[in-house]
């Protein structure tokens, strides 16, 4: 298992919100300056810590959305229903706002140029986000590993980053993407409608034999299900990394 | 000091007395998934629990020889480093006394290793003196495997990561080694009430 270790100790900073992107009704993109920021590895994860007037405190963990850019972190953040943390990070931050952040945290389930290619990202709906990072870090490279992504999202509507991705597959030879729709279609789809099984995930990924690095991210069900998968089509467990979006608190 | 975050408030209920919830930590009814790669589905046939000395003697059990051992009913709080805490979890398991009851050790530290190749170190004494289980029953059923089964160490005063999933065996050392999350920047003992999450905490 390659590890990326970790330096130095991890000290609060503090995070000041300048740009903010609406990426579903649910959904945004929380830009933030973070002078001290050390720079990150794609599918680094950050700590954030709120304090209210009276010394209460949450903290949670976001993965990290953008490639590494100076003092720049960027987290996409989907509004929990009854959650205490994400529906204030979505509905409440503005611009110029501060909170406290520290990171970057997690040194295996990323992407550094030495571990090579390709790529193979499967995501199940906010679990794109650090797979994004992998892909935006990708495209910023001088000499990209091929790489393509299976997205699943419950609707048009509800996948996240769509014209990005829309663009990239257009513009990029080594950029592929296939999604599939889960609940709704929008009229004369004529992509995937179902939730993944082994049939998808064999006709949409790379050939065992181009001995790809997967990635997984997404809910339990949704991760249990794309790795078990890959194991049965013949992937090495040792090249499948994972990581799990519980359903927990927000 | 730390920064009031403008128009921040407490929205979730006081689930529980704060001297059941360690710092930074939230109540969840859920039992989140958290690992790092693909679930490995190990049968009881195939399943075997190993003690190594730091002597290099090996004690290994079979799944029918391991369900023999005396086992008790646990209840107790669990807390993850990524900030869930679980109250008044219920397991069945086998006591490490028992386990090491039999093996000739007077090593100071343990590594676990796991099916699947995940590793984390402890020290014998958070093993030892009734904080510790080879657990393999979860809610009055069998443990599943996304959960660790069919067994997974059950250490609930330190951070979860240390329950290591699908225990295969656990290795006894004069010397502390770094595990898997423990050589990624994690906290090397994990105390959830000092908030040992990551190094230098």
């Amino acid at each position: 298992m390659e590890r990326t270790a970790l330096r130095g100790r991890l000290t609060w900073l503090e995070a000041e919100v300048v740009q903010l992107v609406q990426e579903t009704a649910r959904v945004k993109t929380i830009v933030f300056r973070v002078p001290g920021w050390t720079g990150h590895l794609p599918g680094q994860h950050v700590d954030i810590r709120l304090t209210a007037e009276d010394g209460y405190q949450a903290q949670r963990s976001y993965s990290i959305a953008n490639a590494n850019n100076n003092e720049h972190v960027a987290l996409t953040v989907e509004a929990v229903e009854n959650g205490e943390v994400s529906p204030y990070l979505v509905d409440e931050l503005v611009a110029g706002d501060r909170i406290e952040l520290r990171g970057p945290i997690g040194g295996y389930f990323v992407w550094e140029p030495s571990l090579g290619g390709p790529l193979q990202l499967i995501a199940g709906g906010s679990g794109l986000v650090p797979l994004m990072a992998m892909i935006r870090s990708q495209m910023s490279y001088a000499s990209p590993v091929r790489t393509n992504l299976v997205a699943s999202a419950r609707s048009w509507e509800e996948l996240i980053y769509r014209d990005e991705l829309e663009k990239l597959s257009r513009e990029r030879d080594d950029f592929d993407v296939v999604y599939t729709l889960t609940r709704s279609q929008p009229h004369g789809w004529n992509g995937y409608g179902r939730r993944i099984d082994k049939d998808l995930l064999a006709a949409s990924t790379f050939a065992v034999e181009e001995a790809p690095l997967i990635f997984v991210c997404g809910p339990t069900g949704f991760v249990e299900t794309a790795a078990a998968i890959m194991l049965e089509l013949g992937h090495q467990p040792g090249g499948i990394k994972t990581e799990r979006f519980g359903p927990s608190g927000g | 000091m730390s920064l009031i975050s403008r128009g921040f408030q407490r929205r979730r209920e006081v689930e529980a007395s704060p001297d059941r919830v360690p710092p930074g930590q939230y109540v969840t009814n859920d039992f989140p998934v958290l690992s790092a790669g693909p679930t490995p589905r190990i049968s009881a046939e195939e399943w075997r629990f190993r003690v190594t000395s730091e002597r290099g003697e090996e004690t290994t059990w079979t799944w029918e020889e391991f369900s023999a051992l005396p086992a008790e009913a646990v209840k107790v709080d669990i807390h993850c480093v990524t900030k869930w805490s679980k109250l008044d979890t219920d397991w069945r398991g086998v006591s490490v006394d028992t386990i090491l009851k039999g093996v000739g050790s007077s090593a100071a530290f343990a590594t676990a290793h796991s099916y699947g190749g995940y590793t984390t170190n402890l020290p014998v004494v958070d093993l030892t003196g009734g904080k510790a289980w080879i657990a393999f029953q979860y809610g009055g059923q069998p443990l599943a495997p996304e959960h660790g089964g069919p067994a997974r160490l059950l250490v609930p005063h330190l951070y979860f990561w240390k329950s290591a999933k699908w225990i295969h065996r656990l290795e006894l050392r004069d010397s502390d080694r770094p595990g898997f999350w423990e050589s990624l920047g994690y906290h090397g003992y994990g105390d959830p009430w000092k908030e040992q999450r990551y190094a230098g905490d």
